[in-house]
Order: C-alpha cells, then structure tokens, then sequence
C-alpha cells in the first residue's frame, strides 16, 4: 500500500524524555486510514508513553519531532486546538475501566458530557445518542443500563461503556492502550470483535498498543516492535511473525511458553489430597440476616510427588481462593486437606508448623509479595530462622545465599549486595525469583503458585517457567499451579483443572484436555484464549 | 541443566551505588543525614536537651564549687549553713548577700559560679531594682514579676516541657499503636468491639476532668500526664488501625502466614514497619502539641505547682506585664524555635523510614 500519500497519523523522529530518562528514541511510524496498526513491546519499552505523546498528554516530559495527524502538525497546535483533536478526532481507551470512569456519575452522563462538548448536543439528544451507542458496543437493555453506576456493571460491560465514550464523536482514530488486558479471556474475545466490528463499520484506524503477541497476530494488519524506546521493527503482521528480522522480535517471538516438563510421576501415595473442599464468605445483609457465598464449592484433588497440578478459571471462578483453602490459610466450610495423611485444615500449634513447613507459596505481584522494609536477606532468612532455629547465623546467611544463588540470584550472575539490598531496587522478574528462593529456602516439598508470571513480561515470564521446571526436576517439587494463562499451564502442568462459580467443571490430563475438551465452558475458554 | 541468566543483571546506578553502604541500620542513618536541615535540627535539639536537663550545672544561684578557710564545700549539692562560710545564721548559705560575696573576695577563698548565676527561683531580695526588670548585665533577658532570672526561669521551664511532651508522646504512641495494630490486624468483631468503646471514651470531656482532678488533688506533672495518657493515643490509634487493615491483606503478610510464623511475629516485622508512617510524620506534630497542650494548662493555671517554672506560667506573665517584651518574647522564640526544630527533625525522620530513597 502507497504509506506516505495516504497516512492518517505520521510520526516523524518523535523523541520523549523524562529528565535523564529517554523514553522514546527518534520514533517513525505512519498510520493510515481505516488500518489496525499494532504497537508491541514488553513493560517500559515506551509504547505507552508514544500514545500519550501523540495525543500531548505527557506532563513535564521534553517532546521533540513532528506528529502529523490527517495533514496537521499536533506538535504546533496550541493547548486549547489540541483539546478540540481529543476526543472528538482522536480518542483513547485505557486498560483498566474502573479507574477510567467516575465511580460517582452514572455512565450516560460520562457518555453524553463528551458528546455535549464536541458535538453542541442538548441533554435529550445526547441522551439519545449515548443509548445509542451503548446499544452498539453490546449492552443489553442499554436504555435502563445508562443510569447504571460503574460499580454495577461487569468488568467487560465497563470496557463496552469505555469503548461508546471514545466512539461517541466518531474520531478517526481509536488508540486502545492494552484494552483488553484487565479481562478475563472469554471477555477478551467479545470486546475484540467488537472492536473489529465496529472498525470495519466506522472506517476509522485503530493504534492497539498491548504485550500479548497472540492478539496482534490475530487482530492487527500491521505492526510495530518496540525495545527500549525504539522502534526496532515494522512492517504487516504476517511476515514481521513469518520472518523476523531483528534479534528482539525473534526473542519475543521465541518467548511464548515452552513445554520443559518430565514425565508425570508414577502414581504412588498422593502428597496432597483435598476432598469436598468448601469455602464460605459471609455477608452480612442488613442488620441480622446473613448471606453465605460460596466462594469454593465441593472440591477434590490429588497432588502426587513431582506432579504440577495447573489450576484454570476466570477471575472469580475461586481459584485463587482454593489455593489459600490447601495452604490452611483460609478457614473450610466444609471438606477436608490432608498433607500425605495428616489433616493440615484444622491443625494447630506445631503439628501445623511443621506442615507450614513442607509447603510454601509464590504470588501474582512480586510486588505486594515482598516487605518494602525488609531487605532480601531478612526476607529470605526469616522462615530458616523460624523453622531451623538450631542453625548458626552464618549457616543461615550460608543457606539463604544458596537458596538465591539456586534461582539465579548471587554474585557469579552479577547482582552484588544482594543480601542487604531492599526489594524495590530488584526488576519485576527478580522479585520473583526472591519470592521464590523464600519459598525454597526451607525445603518445602509442594509450592502453590498463583499466578506466578501473571505480570511479568513474555521473555522474563520464560526464563521464570523454565526456572520453575528445573527446580522441580532436582528437588522432585510438586506443583499447584494457578493460572487464567492457559498457554502457561499447557506448558507447565500435567494435569489440570477448569474451575467456573467455585466449582470444578472438568479435569484430566493436560494434553487430552486441551485436544477434546468435553465441557462447553471449557471449548469457550480454549476458544478465546486465541492458542495456536 | 543450565541456570537461566537474569533479565536485568546490570544495577540501575542509584541502586548500585546504594548496595555499597553496609546495613540497614546504617543506610537509614545515612538517609537521615541526607536531610541537612533535619540533621542540623537534631544537633540544636540535642544540645537544648542537654543544657536544659543539666540546668542546675548552666543556671544556679549557687557555686558549683567554694573554698573557704581551707575547707571545701560543693554548694550545688549541699548548700552549707551561712555559719560555715563566715556569715552570722545558721541558715543556708544566700550567696547573693553582699557579706558573702565579701568573704569570698578575701585571699584565699574563692568560688567557681555557674555560667548564670540565678536559679529558677532565686531572687536578689539586696537589689532594690524595679520588677519585672529590663535585661542587663546582671540578668541577660532581665526578671520576670517576682524579680526571678528569666534565662533561668527559661532553660528551666523548657526542660519541664521537654520532658513531659517526650514521656507524653511515647506513652501516647505506644498504646495507640498496640490499640491501633491489635484492632487492624485481628479485625472483626474484636475490631469493632473496640472501636465502640474508644468512641465512647472519646466522648468522655478531657478538659473538665482535668478543671475536676486539679481541684481535687495536688495539682502534679504526675498527675497531668496521667490524665493526658488517658486520651492521648485515641487519635493515632485510628491511623495504625487503617493501616493496619491494608497492609494484613497484602500478599507478603500471607506470605509469612504461610510460613508458619505467630501473628506476633507477623505483627512487629511485617505489618508494623509498613504502618508506621502516620505515626513518623505524627511524632514532631504530637510533641509539640505535648508541649502546648503542658503550655495551656499552666496559662490556665491547672498544670504545674504554682511558682514552678514553666513556659506557659511565663507566658501567663508576658500577658499580665504587656510592657515587659523581655518576658513575651524569649518565652515564644523557644516555643516556636522548639515546634520548628521537632517539624524538622520530623522529616528527617520520615526520609530515613523510607527505604525507597537512596
């Protein structure tokens, strides 16, 4: 196609920086009407920022370059000209649609104040307009559903009321910054087509900024690969995927989760057995009546020795909340856990103790997981202390180093100080491998992990699997792996289990279970996770 | 098999240059330090409270040491009798008598007097000056109405203040932060339980129990920090408890659940020092407010005993002598110079809490 001619949004050199930090290097790129162009690149690679930039919404950064948007330089347009291009020719959607409406307003008002202000609507037409329009993103019975607080429509629905906020002025361009990365993957696929769909019908170009390479191959006509502030890449979809040319795209592309597993285990004596699992949350209605939810519902597995159990749902399916019921963290409604023979739900005292011991857990968010205000070496030596009070402070430090040294953490990988150093002065992917040298460090024989590269960028999220994998292989771990990545637990679990409303809809061995799945839900959910 | 290689092997430089300091203790000295102005504070507070709390060794109307006719005396400790160093009574020794002064002018005998040489309650009934008397050579920031040194009356009634606002505050901050992390993090009923009875011990009218208890009995420092401890913590008890319910459901506090760890343990080494910020950037606000609540009740006239020295009895004076600038003034540069130096320090405390600067 003739680019140049015809480009709808041109960026010409354009080059972002945050003080000393240079976010975005001498960026080029073209966008031309009514085309899906994809801009991809892990976390910090400053595809974000470009989005940002384009519309000028960076605050105390230093922009240079050119941004020619259908002929006219935003770059030179005074503030209130650019306000006039916001929303009405360009409009954006974010990634997460709770933060990105007012939780106090309803949401036509939301929907008709943009169309008020570009469009001079009166209340009633605007009114119109936005029932409209929350009609045509899919919402059922939108007349009733506009006086609808955010709060009290689904994840997906705000996502949908997003979408008719940045489409209600027709803009000519829909920049959609990782729209649909806060959803679960059956909504995933909703929104997506109905993006797709509105697309073709409004002929606008959309500007999809987003990690997930699957999505862009599926959705986008061309795309564009971001490292570290350059475009190292670009070109249409198919043969940048084909035929990659640069050493980072190979990566990422190389990067998708591979299969590193031994072989199941023999079946022998289960380490792990939960029977009839239940967990009840109660919530108080008024001032007496209470109302229980069952938040787990009648589950049972088998963990055996050396055998990674992958646990998939969406988001309140109860799969998190499960694995806190197996690590006795949350108190059972009904049902019972027994590590090999010993009940762990209602021990206590040192029986429970020792059973602490022998399984451990690993968090979605290194983040959240490690104490601010503690430094690696506390964080990693407390549970030694604890259990093992019989070893000396040095045969601690000994065994914590090891323990890091074991998950790629110590001087011969180059990260010096390490003990005295504090979690936030580690990258995402090194907070884990901390989070799991505290796991290790004891000499646990089952680690929970929920969701353990959930946010961890594609190539970090590999070298972490592969981690994983290997520990289990030299110290015969088992495994609940939780997961809603269903192409993480293709690769890591031997068997799995799919969990819908707290109840377990379908289990069985991974590879038989992928290839027929016998339930419905299950279909769905392997449908949308856009696997290949 | 091969151990994966690290994604970002190289520090960014801040960090690396902070992995050179050795332990945390030590790097949150140095962020301490960081903070100049927090740092000069500490050293002019630091010097304040020594001076003060050594205030018969700065401001006495008595000689640290005397010798007379071969014997030596340590009249700070032990004021001897008049007899023994010449004079005509067997009463304590007034060294300001002009007899006195002339005996120890004799070879021989001699004293070493303090830096200034008047306490807190020492008047000069020989000088027949007028009171409250300017500042001069004799008295630096001149007398107040009854003719007492106003540099003692000073050094002496910061240290009063001083010292009730730092018992104040840490008995204060101690059982609001016991109250505060035993109702966040149990939450519940126990939460709320507690929460009823601190809002109905809230109610109770601090004020009129204190107008009660003064009239009832002597009135005390003792006593006055009783009844303050009493309702102090309530307001900080709040803020620990908010934190507290956060920072239980992060997923590092499960973490050291799932170690196995006691909610004790749990409670001091996890929780609390991620809480802690409403107590740092309270602690310079809650001391000063210890030394003016103190300043009040003395204005009013329900703090300490009558004719000790305290920062609001001389306030009370400034107020009655108008004219008397010598009085007003000093009392509140100390007070506002003290409030400023506690913000401060404040600060400089809160940087060196926070682990994320280098």
């Amino acid at each position: 196609m003739n680019a140049q001619a015809g480009a709808l949004l041109r960026l010409e050199s354009l080059d972002v920086r945050f003080g000393a930090t240079h976010a975005v290097r001498d960026l080029s790129l073209h966008i031309d009407a009514g085309e899906k162009f994809a801009l991809v690149g892990e976390s910090g690679s400053g595809k974000s920022v470009t989005a940002l930039a384009l519309m000028r919404l960076l605050r105390g950064a230093t922009v240079s370059g050119r941004i020619l948007f259908d002929g006219q330089d935003l770059m030179a347009l005074p503030e209130k000209g650019m306000r006039a291009v916001r929303g009405s020719r360009v409009a954006l959607v974010f990634q997460e649609p709770m933060t990105a409406l007012n939780p106090v307003r309803q949401v036509g008002r939301q929907i008709a104040e943009v169309l008020e202000l570009h469009e001079g609507l009166n209340p009633e037409a605007a009114r119109r307009r936005a029932i409209e329009l929350l009609a045509r993103t899919g919402i059922v019975d939108a007349s009733s559903r506009i006086d609808a607080y955010p709060h009290q429509l689904s994840g997906g629905q705000r996502q949908r009321v997003v979408i008719a906020m940045a489409l209600a002025c027709k803009p000519r361009l829909l920049v959609c910054d990782e729209p649909t990365t806060a959803l679960d993957v059956t909504v995933q696929a909703q929104i997506l087509a109905l993006l797709d769909e509105l697309q073709a019908e409004m002929g606008m170009a959309l500007l999809f900024i987003t990690h997930d390479l699957g999505l862009v191959r599926r959705f986008t006509h061309r795309v564009g690969v971001m490292e570290r502030g350059r475009l190292v890449e670009s070109g249409a979809t198919e043969s940048v995927f084909a035929r990659p040319q640069h050493p980072y795209t190979q990566r990422l592309l190389a990067s998708r989760p591979q299969r590193r597993l031994s072989a199941p285990p023999e079946p022998v004596q289960p380490l792990l057995t939960a029977s009839g699992v239940g967990v009840e949350y109660v919530r108080q209605r008024g001032l007496w009546r209470r109302e229980a939810h069952a938040a787990v519902d009648g589950v049972s597995l088998q963990v055996r020795r050396g055998e990674t159990l992958g646990i998939v749902g969406e988001s309140g399916s109860g799969k998190t909340t499960l694995g806190m019921a197996l690590l006795a963290l949350q108190p059972l409604a009904r049902g019972e856990v027994r590590l090999d023979t010993d009940r762990i739900d209602n021990a206590a005292g040192a029986a429970l103790r020792s059973m602490r011991r022998r399984m451990q857990v690993v968090f979605q968010d290194p983040f959240a997981s490690l104490s601010p205000r503690r430094t690696v070496g506390q964080i990693v030596g407390e549970g030694l202390a604890w259990h093992r009070p019989e070893l000396s402070p040095a045969q601690c430090q000994e065994a914590v180093l090891q323990a890091l040294d074991e998950v790629g953490l110590s001087d011969r990988h180059g990260v010096a100080g390490l003990l005295h150093r504090y979690p936030h002065e580690f990258s995402g992917g090194q907070r884990q491998r901390i989070a799991i040298a505290r796991a290790l460090v004891i000499r646990p024989q089952l680690l929970v992990l929920d969701e353990p590269t959930s946010s961890l960028d594609v190539s970090v999220q590999q070298q972490i699997l592969e981690l994983l994998a290997g520990l289990q292989q030299r110290h015969g771990l088992s495994y609940v792996f939780i997961s809603h990545d269903l192409a993480v637990v293709r690769a890591m679990a031997h068997r799995v289990l799919v969990m819908q409303r707290g109840r377990v809809v379908e289990e069985g061995e991974v590879e038989a279970l992928f290839a027929a799945p016998a339930q419905a839900y299950t279909r769905e959910l392997l449908a949308a996770a856009l696997l290949d | 098999m091969t151990l994966p290689i690290p994604e970002e092997t190289a520090l960014p430089p801040r960090a690396a240059a902070a992995a050179g300091a050795a332990s945390p203790g030590g790097r949150a000295w140095a962020r301490f330090r960081g903070n100049r102005l927090g740092w000069v504070s500490l050293w002019v507070f630091a010097v304040l409270l020594v001076v003060s709390s050594l205030a018969e060794l700065v401001s006495n109307d008595r000689p640290l040491l005397a010798r007379h006719e071969g014997t030596w005396f340590v009249p700070v400790l032990n004021n001897p009798p008049e007899v023994s160093v010449g004079g005509d009574f067997r009463t304590p020794t007034r060294w300001t008598d002009p007899l006195i002064a002339d005996e120890f002018a004799k070879h021989g005998n001699w004293a070493l007097y303090t830096v200034n040489r008047h306490s807190a309650q020492s008047t000069n009934p020989f000088s027949d000056a007028a009171v409250p008397g300017a500042p001069s050579s004799e008295h630096w920031l001149g007398t107040d109405s009854q003719g007492r040194d106003m540099v003692a009356r000073l050094i002496y009634g910061f240290r009063v203040s001083i010292w009730f606002a730092i018992v104040l505050t840490a008995v204060g901050t101690v059982l609001g932060i016991a109250a505060g992390a035993v109702q966040g993090y149990f939450g519940g009923r126990l939460d709320l339980t507690m929460q009823r009875l601190i809002e109905v011990w809230g109610a109770v009218p601090e004020l009129y129990l204190l107008i009660i208890f003064a009239s009832i009995f002597e009135p005390s420092l003792l006593l006055l920090l009783v009844l303050l401890s009493l309702w102090g913590w309530i307001g900080l008890s709040d803020y620990v408890r908010a934190e507290f319910l956060r920072n239980r459901s992060l997923e590092y506090v499960k973490a050291a659940r799932a170690m196995g760890l006691p909610h004790r343990v749990i409670m001091a080494r996890h929780v609390l020092p991620n809480s802690l910020a409403p107590v740092i950037t309270f602690l310079p606000f809650r001391m000063s407010g210890a030394i003016l609540a103190l300043t009040s009740l003395d204005f009013l006239g329900l703090g300490v005993p009558p004719s000790s020295p305290s920062l609001g009895e001389l306030l009370r004076q400034g107020k009655d002598n108008l004219d008397a600038w010598w009085i007003i003034g000093p009392t509140f540069l100390l007070l506002v110079g003290t409030m400023l130096l506690l913000t401060f320090i404040g600060d400089a405390l809160r940087d060196a809490f926070d682990t994320r600067k280098a």
